[in-house]
């Protein structure tokens, strides 16, 4: 049959999870990633990262928003999916994901930045006008009071929030880990460092989001980069890295040496279908290459030119290793069969409901709202607020 | 007092309403997770297991048309509820054994070319398992296990969300192409709850596949599980199919 070698049982010739669902745990990794990086400032009082928090909880919100349209252009029956939420079956890790996304979206995000920008909210209602005026009144939820009593309120609730929220957005893509790390079916996937894995990948990918966006920002804007803030976040991700490095060595390392029954198929896929992607993308360019840029920039003098150059070749080469990471996750274990005696191909479409060109729409998405929550909400300057 | 009457009576009359709406869309929702009407049918009655004798398999693919016929199954040759596969094992590389179903076997097998080596057909269908990990996963229970053992889909319901095609450790579960849900061998519920056999035993020529009763003392699958050496396939899944194959060589996974 086409595009199979070996054998493969007859219902597992054609690929189940597409592209899209690609995009979904690396959508919601950036999510858990960059909400982590805020919370640095916010939690554990790290100053230097302070010019990035806004940013990074206006990014999450941003993705937090796509990530769920993945999984509903993918369902056979998008109309039904509300089901999750009436009738969830208490079994299914997958019957989860409403619950954590809702919770982790209205109860953590929209509450942390609504207190984070309510004094500017409410400032902007007060001395706007027209529709601009409605929006800011809309967003102050009608009530004006910014008194110092009630600021110091706001910080207090919010730092509640943030603190709840680590262990929130750990959840979430914890939890993402989990509905592929739960299934026995399938050896590629079903290990308990799955959750862990997915997570510090994860955090390691929103940070470099967010350091990228922050230097794209400033250059936009004309405004010097803040070197220590940048400096500081690249440190974090290369600590971030080296520990998602570790853990996934670790989990290679338990795989080849206790080499169970499906090793020598697995390992033969790697070195064919998933070469590319996961020798050369994932772990060569996506992985060693940055963790040594980051790591040269730690012990040189290298000047500031030089450092955002290597910050923004680092981060670029990281989101590329982690989206190969969450692809060789999703289509390599969809790759080989359960059989272990063969191999099929994932046959990537363009203009179709699953196809590469809606996969593309939905990673420039997030940007368009990120833009228009920029404007709404400038994360830069208390005072350019609702100008 | 006329208009104290007139309130009382809209109340009654809102309450009544209401209630009656709700008792109707309960007593909706109670109607859907009825299994299809058969009458005289008790569920809660039988424990249904097949029998599969690889010893009598001849590969002829009566069973996969039967099946595709009956249910309705494309016939695109990635969809299937019940396959053959042919096992082509060289005894001194039994690791290795050569699998091929050709179109799930629907229209047989073309003669085997290569001499000297153990041949034999193994029927694929669902195993029915005991703890299945698709009704597990299933994220709005719309795959589920009825009182007589046997997992459904209830294709009304069910997402189309794929999870419980990847949870199947057997390869036994496809998207219908035409209606976007979970699809599967359901042992032609349909017939088994009139007191017909299943369509791909009912064809089969040689007697390879018997579909018994665990619940019913007289049914001859007790005295065949008692006088032959059977096993199921991935034991170490711990699903506990109920579906146990006679004749079964290790090879086959």
């Amino acid at each position: 049959m086409d595009g199979v070698q070996g054998f493969m049982y007859p219902n597992e010739v054609e690929l189940q999870w597409s592209v899209l669902i690609v995009l979904y745990p690396f959508i919601t990794g950036l999510v858990a990633g960059a909400f982590i990086l805020a919370s640095l400032e916010r939690v554990f009082d790290v100053e230097a990262v302070k010019p990035t928090y806004r940013l990074a909880l206006l990014t999450a919100l941003a993705f937090m928003l796509v990530a769920p349209l993945p999984l509903q252009l993918h369902l056979g029956h998008p109309e039904r999916s509300l089901e999750m939420y009436l009738t969830p079956h208490r079994t299914s890790a997958m019957a989860m994901f409403g619950f954590v996304y809702l919770w982790y979206l209205m109860a953590v995000l929209v509450v942390e930045i609504w207190l984070e920008y309510r004094r500017e909210i409410v400032l902007a209602w007060q001395h706007a006008s027209g529709v601009t005026r409605l929006a800011y009144g809309a967003l102050a939820l009608g009530s004006s009071n910014i008194s110092p009593q009630a600021l110091r309120v706001d910080d207090r609730v919010g730092r509640i929030v943030t603190i709840v929220g680590i262990p929130s957005a750990f959840l979430l893509h914890g939890y993402v880990g989990f509905i592929f790390g739960s299934l026995k079916s399938n050896p590629w996937w079903s290990t308990p460092m799955m959750p862990v894995v997915f997570l510090f990948s994860a955090i390691v990918s929103g940070i470099a989001l967010v350091m990228l966006m922050y230097m794209a920002i400033a250059w936009y804007r004309r405004v010097p980069v803040d070197m220590r803030c940048l400096d500081t976040v690249a440190r974090y991700l290369l600590y971030a890295f080296l520990i998602d490095f570790s853990l996934e060595m670790l989990d290679l390392v338990h795989r080849i040496y206790e080499a169970d029954e499906s090793f020598k198929t697995l390992d033969f896929m790697v070195h064919s279908r998933l070469f590319v992607s996961q020798i050369v993308l994932q772990i060569v360019l996506g992985t060693i290459v940055p963790i040594g840029l980051l790591a040269l920039v730690q012990g040189g003098r290298m000047g500031e030119g030089a450092r955002r150059a290597v910050y923004a070749a680092a981060g670029v080469l990281t989101l590329i290793g982690i989206f190969a990471m969450r692809w060789n996750v999703v289509i390599g274990g969809q790759l080989f069969s359960k059989s272990f005696l063969g191999y099929t191909t994932y046959k990537m479409e363009f203009a179709t409901r699953e196809g590469l060109g809606v996969s593309i729409v939905l990673l420039i998405l997030p940007f368009v709202l990120l833009a228009g929550l920029v404007k709404l909400l400038p994360p830069w300057g208390r005072a350019t607020i609702g100008r | 007092m006329a208009v104290a009457d007139r309130r009382e009576f809209l109340q009654h009359a809102g309450a009544f309403l209401l209630l009656t709406g709700t008792a109707a869309a309960a007593w909706e929702h109670v109607l859907a997770g009825q299994p299809e009407s058969a009458p005289g049918y008790d569920a809660s009655a039988h424990w249904w297991a097949w029998i599969i004798d690889v010893e009598r398999c001849i590969g002829c693919g009566l069973c996969v048309k039967a099946c595709k016929e009956e249910n309705g199954v494309s016939l695109e040759p990635s969809y299937f509820r019940t396959w053959i596969e042919r096992y082509e094992v060289d005894p001194d590389d039994p690791d290795h054994p050569h699998v091929t179903s050709p179109n799930g076997g629907y229209d047989g097998f073309p003669e085997s070319t290569k001499p000297g080596v153990k041949t034999f057909f193994v029927p694929k269908l669902c195993n029915q398992c005991a703890d299945s990990p698709c009704v597990q996963v299933c994220p709005v229970g719309a795959t589920f296990q009825t009182p007589d053992g046997v997992v459904l889909v209830d294709k009304d319901y069910c997402l189309g969300c794929r999870y419980c095609v990847q949870a199947c450790p057997y390869g036994c579960r496809f998207i219908d192409p035409e209606t976007h849900t979970a699809d599967k061998c359901t042992l032609c519920y349909h017939r088994i709850t009139k007191g017909l056999k299943p369509a791909c035993e009912e064809v089969c020529p040689t007697g390879a596949r018997y579909l018994g009763d665990l619940k019913n003392p007289k049914d001859p699958i007790h005295e065949y599980l008692r006088t032959h050496k059977v096993h199921v396939l991935k034991p170490q899944m711990a699903t506990h199919p109920k579906t146990f194959y006679n004749g079964l060589d290790g090879a086959v996974r």
